[in-house]
Formats: structure tokens, sequence, C-alpha cells
């Protein structure tokens, strides 16, 4: 049986947006054929986790099975009781396969990482919202069908971006008039051809022409700068890895966004200009969006909320600023448990940080401070290379430079 | 006090402006509220106006102006 990887090819969109025909004429029509839907999903799933990948296939379905079991049991269980304990537990369970996952390589026990398979963090993310939404009662009732819809909705199942369940729910339920359709769909083309450009063609220029060559060139200057290595190529390799993975990154959000689209579905986009940023935390609101936005709403501010509410931090700058340890070291262990990711949530918490402080400055000494499109325009940059510095920690580069001889 | 009176003190104190005359003001996308903010007025409105606002209820695009937040918060009382 063939395998297909998403998004990797022209014919893959031709299959894609030729299979799809029936639903967007539904659609035009003011139908959702449902039915359809759930053949064409189980195919494409067949066609990604098939074949070759055959294991991972088996454990997708054990996944859902075991997913599916603990949101409804949840579900019935809330409707009556609502104890911390439980709640907890639920969380824990619900995220255990994805740590388990994570950690196999740092334990040594790579029969573990047999446990995964193309998206497993992203369908977590998923599950863990309704659980969390469950638990604030802001999802009533979990419906299973449109739960595995949700869950499997298959645009974006390997790499997100990360929707909600009560967004989805609203698609899901309303056939948008013909012209709001029309009008999505046009959006939903234009997206896809624009993903085209960034992956396929700057995305490869970076990513596949450049990266390698630049990749090499830092490994010849090895020894430079008194044996650290930090050389002219490896500045340029931070420069070429971060528009790579922009561009790589943008381009599949793109499609998977364009034909959620396509299918009736307003799939929230990842990317906002993000090098357009003044600073990181405008970055963060800017870049990966759905994923940020995820950690804010179910990290951030969860946590923030816990400690103040019950006092364990008095200090409310503390708070936030342990608060943004705490989400960006738990984004670092979500990478991969590896130094470059845990210190590249290091790295963003203390950016973050330090770049708090100067809005405390900058709001006290407002009178005192100039403020203009220069000082504007010094923003961008400097936000640029701290982020570009970043990705560098991110790439794994230094990794191989300094560790791997 | 009014819910209004109420909301705009939380948002005075936690933005050092009076946003009286601002009720559509966007919280958000000004740059005035930002996350632990938010946080900190949702705990403030929670006590003060004795409501229960579940912080995954945060749907910023319902909550993002003093007008939204009064009109909220009084649908939550």
């Amino acid at each position: 049986m063939p395998n297909l990887s998403p998004y990797a090819d022209p014919q893959y969109f031709v299959l894609l947006v030729v299979t799809l025909i029936p639903v967007m004429l539904g659609l035009y029509y003011g139908k959702r054929f449902r039915v359809y839907e759930t053949i064409w999903t189980a195919a494409f799933l067949l066609l990604t986790f098939g074949g070759i990948k055959w294991h991972q296939g088996v454990m997708l379905v054990a996944y859902v099975v075991y997913q599916l079991a603990l949101v409804m049991g949840y579900d019935r269980y809330r409707k009556r009781y609502n104890q911390t304990g439980v709640f907890v537990a639920l969380v824990v369970l619900s995220a255990l396969p994805l740590a388990l996952v994570k950690l196999s390589p740092a334990v040594h026990l790579p029969k573990l990482a047999l446990l995964g398979f193309l998206g497993i963090s992203y369908l977590t993310f998923k599950t863990v919202q309704v659980i969390m939404e469950l638990r604030d009662g802001t999802i009533k009732e979990v419906s299973p069908f449109l739960f595995l819809r949700f869950l499997l909705f298959f645009p974006t199942i390997t790499s997100g971006p990360i929707d909600r369940y009560r967004r989805f729910q609203q698609d899901d339920v309303a056939v948008p008039s013909r012209h709001d359709y029309l009008e999505l769909v046009n959006t939903g083309v234009m997206r896809i051809f624009q993903g085209f450009v960034y992956k396929y063609i700057i995305g490869y220029i970076f990513g596949t022409l450049m990266l390698p060559h630049v990749a090499h060139q830092v490994l010849m200057h090895r020894s430079a700068f008194l044996g650290t290595g930090l050389s002219w190529p490896l500045v340029a390799y931070m420069y070429v890895y971060s528009m790579y993975l922009f561009f790589d990154f943008a381009g599949y959000s793109l499609f998977a966004v364009g034909i959620s689209n396509l299918m009736g579905v307003r799939t929230p986009m990842n990317f906002n200009a993000p090098f357009k940023a003044q600073n990181i935390k405008d970055f963060w609101n800017r870049w990966h969006m759905s994923l940020s936005f995820w950690f804010r709403d179910f990290v951030f501010m969860r946590f923030t909320f816990f400690v103040m509410k019950h006092r364990l931090i008095k200090n409310r700058i503390r708070v936030s600023q342990f608060a943004y340890l705490v989400n960006f070291l738990i984004m670092g262990f979500w990478h991969g448990v590896t130094w470059y990711y845990i210190v590249y949530g290091l790295f963003h918490a203390t950016a973050i940080i330090i770049n708090d402080i100067w809005l405390r400055y900058k709001k006290r000494h407002s009178a005192q401070l100039p403020h203009n499109r220069w000082t504007q325009a010094l923003a961008v940059v400097i936000t640029f290379n701290v982020v570009c510095l970043s990705f560098l920690i991110f790439s794994g580069e230094l990794n191989t430079l300094w560790f791997k001889h | 006090m009014s819910n209004e009176q109420t909301v705009l003190s939380v948002l005075q104190e936690l933005t050092a402006t009076d946003l009286s005359g601002q009720m559509t003001t966007n919280l958000f996308t000004s740059g005035l509220l930002d996350s632990m903010a938010t946080v900190q007025m949702v705990m403030e409105l929670n006590e003060q106006c004795s409501i229960n606002i579940p912080i995954s209820e945060f749907d910023r695009n319902q909550w993002d102006t003093p007008e939204k937040i009064v009109a909220k918060v009084t649908e939550l009382q």
C-alpha cells in the first residue's frame, strides 16, 4: 500500500482537492456531507499512517480510543462532581502518552518512542484543552462524534494549527452562506498559493540550497575564535536557518488553513508577520500563534491565576516572571528533552522577563524617552536578532558544532 | 457602585488610564492589557462583583473593550 507524506508534493494537493470536490459542492448548496467527510478522512488517514508506517497507524487508533475514553469518562463524571484531584489526574493521563514519547531518548528507552505517531503533540493539545474546559464548565457536554471530528480533522492533524473545540463546533454546526463560503474558498485558495511560494520556493532556497552549504562552512570553522567555533559562517547559518524555519512552517500552516477553508472550517492562522514584532512579547503574539495562545490560555494564565488565588507568591511582578519561566520551560521540554530545546525555552523566558522590566521602565519614564519611527525601527531590528539567536539555539547546530566530533 | 464604575476602577488600577471616555477601545490590541493584567482583572472582577469567570471562558474577542466587559459581568451576575 502506498504511503503519503502530508503536503509533500504537488500531486498530493491534486489528490486532496479532487477528492474534496463533493464536500465543496455540498457546502456550495448549503449542505455538509458528514458521511462522505468521514470516509474521506478515514481514507487519508490510511494513506498517511498505513503502508510502511502501519505501526504508527495502530498507535494512532489506540491513542484516539484512549483519549476518547478519558474525555467521555470525564464528561460523565463532571456532570455530577468536580474534584480537583480527578481533574489533575485526567490532565496527567491525557498528556502521559506524549510525555512518554518525549522522554524516551532522555531515559534511554527507545521502545517508548514507538508509542508515538506523527501529530501526537497536536492531538494532545486538543484533548487537554477539552478536559480543561470541561472542568471550567465552558464546555458543558462533549459529543463523541464531534470530538472525533475535531481531533482527527485531517488538514491539521500532523502539525496544527491547534484549533479550539468550541470554535470548531461553531463551523461544524453552521454551514456558511453561499456568499461567505465563496469568499472563504477564495481566501483558502490564496493561502494555498501563498503557501506554495513560502514552502516550495523561498523555504526551498533557504533550506535545501543554502542551509547545507552554510552548515558545512560552520563545521569547517570549528577552531575559530579560540576554539569556540564562533565564526561568520555561524552568523550566516543563524539567519539562513531562521528564514528557512519561518518560510517552511508558515508555508505548511498556510496549506493547513487553506485546505480547512475549502472544507468550510476557519482554522486559526499560525503567523502574523512575526519579524515585524517590536518586542518579544509582540513576537509571541505573531509567531506560531495557535501554540503560543494555547500556552498563554492553558498554562500561563491558569498558572498565574492559581498562584495569585492561593497567594503563593505575594509580589505580582514575581508571579508573572515565575509564570513565564514555567510557561517557556514546558514549551522547551515539549520540543524535546534535549539541552538546546530547554535552553531555547530559558532564553525566551529570560528575554520576555527583561522585556517586561523594560516596558515598566518605559512607562515610568515615558516623558524622558524618545519615541519615534527610528526607535521603533531599532526595536524591530533588536527583536529580530534576539529571535534569530534563539533559533540558532533551537536548530541544534551548536550541539553538532560543540559536542559531535 | 454600578458594574460600569467597578469595571472602570479595576481597569484604571491595572492600566493607569482613565477609560471612562473610551468604552470601545480595544484593550488587547492597544497594549493596555497583557495576559498578566488580564488575570488580575479577572480576579478583581470575581471578587468585587461576586461572579465566577472561569479562566478558559476568557475568549478575548468577547472581553476586549470596557463596554463588552461591563456587559459580560452583568450577564454573569
